[in-house]
């Protein structure tokens, strides 16, 4: 427990990915059974059960601690399990910290009742990081900026297994993970997993570059829409359905509806989550209200229905169909659906066409339609795992810009953490004032952070820093005389910010040196391309209907 | 006597502590006539005074931080040296703080007060150990005063420092800390630990450290970290201001793994808002423990508080059936920066 608990207090302020993978696989490598594959559980699915914590601490800290002075550190720390892990006296040295396997074993014995006793003997047994880890696992999030991806990312590099192989058994296994860390060290086989739901990771596409047409005929290859959601695979079998997301996350617990439509097969399916109403694609930030919820009220459920648009079958009725052609799959997913009729599905159309041009005509129509592009598949390809070359591609649609003026910047992290690489940029409001003139001021519409060279990056901040006008802590305020040009893939309305719109994907596309503030954009123009929450999603499935 | 009616010979005032019978300030905060000065930091040393008592290592660090010309007269006293102004007893005790650092104790009319200044009891091998004077008034500083501080021991931090750069050879590690006292304390730590390459300053740490080496605290071979082509700082132990870890001069050092040595460095939203990578828990100044058993030791009837958390040590004195009261003074910054 005190090894992995100065694990995650490295992990906290290691801000690289690569700083953090080295921690991870150097953890990994030297932990004990089954210790390393509890903290592996606490890392990607939680570790403990619910537990009344904050009825256990405050149980722990009465007669412990006064209260005026409890409430001013608490007040100071900001943060309850810190400020225990902080005041609880240090005591350890008489007796042995515990192992995690020893407090996962007790707490799960635990009555709700007696868990502030058991909690309190194991605080005794831990010095000031071992207390706070504990308190935030019990607590379920110890927020140290690992995803379980990258989890199972310092698994694969410690093995030198794919990560892919990891991630398709991952769901079958489960804590303390003792047969998989055998097959990782190479002192036993890979884990038998037949019968139970596994993730097998999808076939991803490439974005398409000018060169690639050449190699292409109209009649090699197959379109569809590509459609703004999130990317699933379902796999049911056995009255267990599991939906994984593209990194192998299960998210099944999120989508009750969906998970209910699929339960009576045996098959496993790939397709786009989406929130639809009647058959009509909502926005993706309709689908954002139902992302990593824990549970789901009726009223989200009624409100944000969600839906699957498939677009490939691997597992068909029971047969692995992953070595045909997409042809063949096509065909075999056309007919699973026809015969068994999943509610909160349908199958994604086929965009038909004859030649290039008209598929380039059919593209450019996306952007109005509210369609993120089209995807391109070879005919003969069949289903292959990773991003394999020549088989899929990507069309987006062209992104949006607008030229935006620079208002504030802030300092990166990192590498970063001595450049001013965080820009929030606006656009001008006109507003008439009370003589009937026009009056003009900068509204805030978004952030970004990517986009621009290194090169370009040091003249940014040169300039922030020559002609900050405020400062708020990390925070300055700049003379308004930049113009950005903004790329971003869509805008919709939002309350939270002061412009009343939320962009999707905003980065910095063009450094305008050259042109005047007062040229930019002004919000009327922003507004126009607002994404209407359902109105132009009809249209979208709409041109969808026209093609089939 | 007890501490009944020091308050009339000893008080606090618009400048700063007074002591009326001896006509001299202690630590003011703007130009006096007359001023003993507890230790070097700007937030107590201040120049313009007409007349300035203090230690010979706290003069020297005066005169290279603000001039020789910083008072009108500058005159050192010796620790555990005693002498009488205006028939008010003075003697300088160490403090623990940092180098030159000391406890002001005054007699007059059969009491004695005791003015710590800053202080620690933790050890520190670049300055004498502080020294308890039992007292009827001890006027202490509240810098850390919440129990959730108890600071590491410094020696482990600094181990933990060591360990990073045994475990990331390749990177440089660039440790913001504070120019006086602090920087030269990391040092010497390294250097007790073994660490016997050459340690690199940024400039405004060059003199400082000079200074304490002709005082006598040995740092090793030290380098300004201005001269070097950026490749050269491979595996390096760089000190800097702590302003300067994520400002344009680091820019120098290639992906460099920052660290903060300082007693904020204990909770984790200080961390957070200082950015760096390896927090090191290292305090100039006493921990809640510390406070509360120092209080005890000096036997102080009256516990006068001076700057920082003063609300919780005279809530806790006030448990502990202790008088104690806050001056408020002003001028004082948050310190252990």
């Amino acid at each position: 427990m005190q090894r992995f608990a100065n694990l995650l207090d490295c992990l906290t302020t290691t801000p690289s990915r690569n700083g953090k993978l080295a921690l991870l696989v150097e953890y990994f490598r030297s932990a004990p059974d089954p210790d390393r594959g509890y903290a592996l559980a606490a890392l990607t699915d939680g570790l403990f059960p619910r537990l009344p914590l904050r009825r256990a601490i405050s149980e722990l800290m009465t007669g412990r601690i006064d209260p005026v002075l409890y409430q001013m550190s608490r007040d100071y720390v900001g943060d309850t399990a810190e400020t225990v892990s902080l005041l609880w006296p240090d005591k350890r040295a008489t007796r042995p910290s515990p192992t995690l396997a020893e407090v996962v074993a007790a707490l799960e014995m635990v009555p709700g009742n007696a868990v502030a006793p058991v909690l309190g003997d194991f605080l005794d047994r831990l010095d000031v990081r071992g207390r706070w880890a504990l308190l935030k696992l019990i607590g379920g999030a110890p927020r140290v900026g690992v995803s379980a991806r990258l989890a199972r990312t310092a698994l694969a590099q410690m093995s030198g297994h794919d990560l892919s192989e990891i991630e398709e058994i991952w769901h079958a296994l489960k804590p303390p993970y003792a047969e998989l860390f055998a097959w990782l060290e190479h002192r036993a086989l890979r884990p038998d997993v037949s019968g139970k739901p596994i993730f097998r990771p999808l076939m991803l596409a490439h974005p398409i570059e000018e060169g690639d047409w050449a190699n292409l005929s109209p009649s090699d290859i197959v379109a569809e829409w590509k459609w703004d959601g999130v990317r699933v695979q379902i796999a049911a079998g056995g009255g267990d359905v599991r939906i994984f997301s593209r990194s192998g996350d299960d998210i099944s617990g999120s989508f009750p509806e969906v998970v209910a439509a699929f339960q009576p097969y045996d098959t496993v399916v790939d397709g786009e989550l989406l929130v639809a109403r009647d058959g009509i694609v909502a926005p993706f930030n309709d689908l954002q209200q139902r992302l990593n919820r824990k549970t789901v009220t009726a009223k989200m459920l009624r409100e944000y229905p969600a839906f699957v648009r498939l677009y490939d079958i691997l597992i068909d009725d029971g047969e692995d169909v992953r070595a045909l052609s997409f042809d063949a799959r096509r065909e075999r997913l056309e007919a699973w659906h026809a015969r068994h009729h999943p509610r909160a599905s349908d199958v994604s159309a086929i965009v038909r066409f004859e030649s290039f041009a008209e598929l380039d005509a059919l593209w450019n129509g996306a952007r109005e339609a509210g369609i993120e592009g089209l995807m391109l598949k070879r005919r003969e390809s069949p289903y292959l795992s990773g991003r394999p070359k020549g088989h899929w591609w990507k069309w987006k649609r062209a992104a949006l810009t607008i030229d935006c003026v620079l208002m504030y910047a802030q300092r990166g992290s990192g590498k970063r953490s001595s450049y001013y690489s965080d820009y929030t940029f606006g656009v001008w409001r006109e507003t008439a004032g009370d003589d009937g003139q026009i009056v003009r001021e900068l509204v805030p519409v978004g952030k970004a952070y990517s986009g621009f060279t290194d090169e370009e990056l040091l003249r940014l901040d040169r300039f922030i820093r020559t002609h900050t006008t405020e400062q708020f802590g990390p925070v300055r305020a700049v003379e308004q005389t930049m113009v950005l040009e903004i790329a971003f893939d869509a805008v919709f309305p939002s309350t939270r910010h002061k412009s009343g719109l939320a962009m999707r994907f905003p980065r910095v596309h063009r450094i305008r040196w050259d042109k005047p503030a007062d040229e930019a954009d002004t919000l009327e123009t922003v507004q126009k391309l607002v994404v209407a929450p359902t109105d132009s999603a009809g249209d979208a499935a709409g041109v969808a209907a026209a093609s089939r | 006597m007890g501490a009944a009616g020091v308050d009339k010979w000893l008080y606090p005032t618009d400048r700063g502590l007074y002591c009326e019978p001896g006509g001299f300030f202690i630590d003011p905060s703007r130009a006096v006539d007359r001023a003993i000065i507890t230790h070097g930091h700007s937030d107590h040393a201040r120049s313009g005074h007409g007349a300035v008592l203090a230690t010979r290592e706290t003069i020297e660090i005066m005169k290279v931080r603000m001039g020789p010309e910083c008072a009108g007269t500058l005159e050192s006293q010796a620790l555990g040296e005693k002498r009488s102004l205006n028939g008010v007893g003075i003697k300088l005790m160490p403090a623990g703080h940092i180098l030159g650092a000391a406890q002001v104790v005054l007699e007059w009319n059969g009491q004695r007060a005791v003015i710590s200044g800053d202080y620690k009891r933790a050890r520190d091998p670049t300055c004498p150990t502080f020294e308890v004077v039992p007292c009827d008034v001890f006027v202490t500083e509240a810098t850390f005063a919440l129990p959730v501080f108890r600071h590491e021991p410094a020696e482990q931090e600094v181990a933990r420092l060591l360990a990073s750069m045994k475990r990331q050879p390749e990177r440089a590690h660039l440790v913001g800390a504070y120019g006086l006292g602090k920087t030269q304390r990391v040092i010497k730590l390294a250097r007790e630990a073994g660490y016997d390459a050459p340690i690199y300053l940024h400039g405004a740490l060059v003199e400082l450290c000079a200074l304490y080496q002709r005082l006598g605290v040995n740092l090793g071979e030290l380098r300004p970290a201005t001269t070097e082509k950026s490749g050269d700082f491979e595996g390096a132990l760089v000190l800097c201001p702590p302003s300067a870890v994520d400002d344009r001069w680091s820019r120098r050092f290639p992906d460099p793994v920052t660290a903060f040595a300082s007693g904020w460095m204990r909770i984790k939203g200080r961390i957070r808002q200082s950015g760096v990578e390896l927090p090191l828990v290292i305090s100039d100044h006493a921990d809640w423990p510390e406070l509360l058993d120092t209080i005890v030791e000096t036997g102080a009837e009256d516990v006068w508080v001076t700057h920082g958390r003063d609300d919780a040590l005279v809530y806790q004195l006030g448990l502990m059936g202790r008088k104690a009261r806050a001056l408020s003074l002003v001028g004082f910054e948050d310190e252990d920066e």
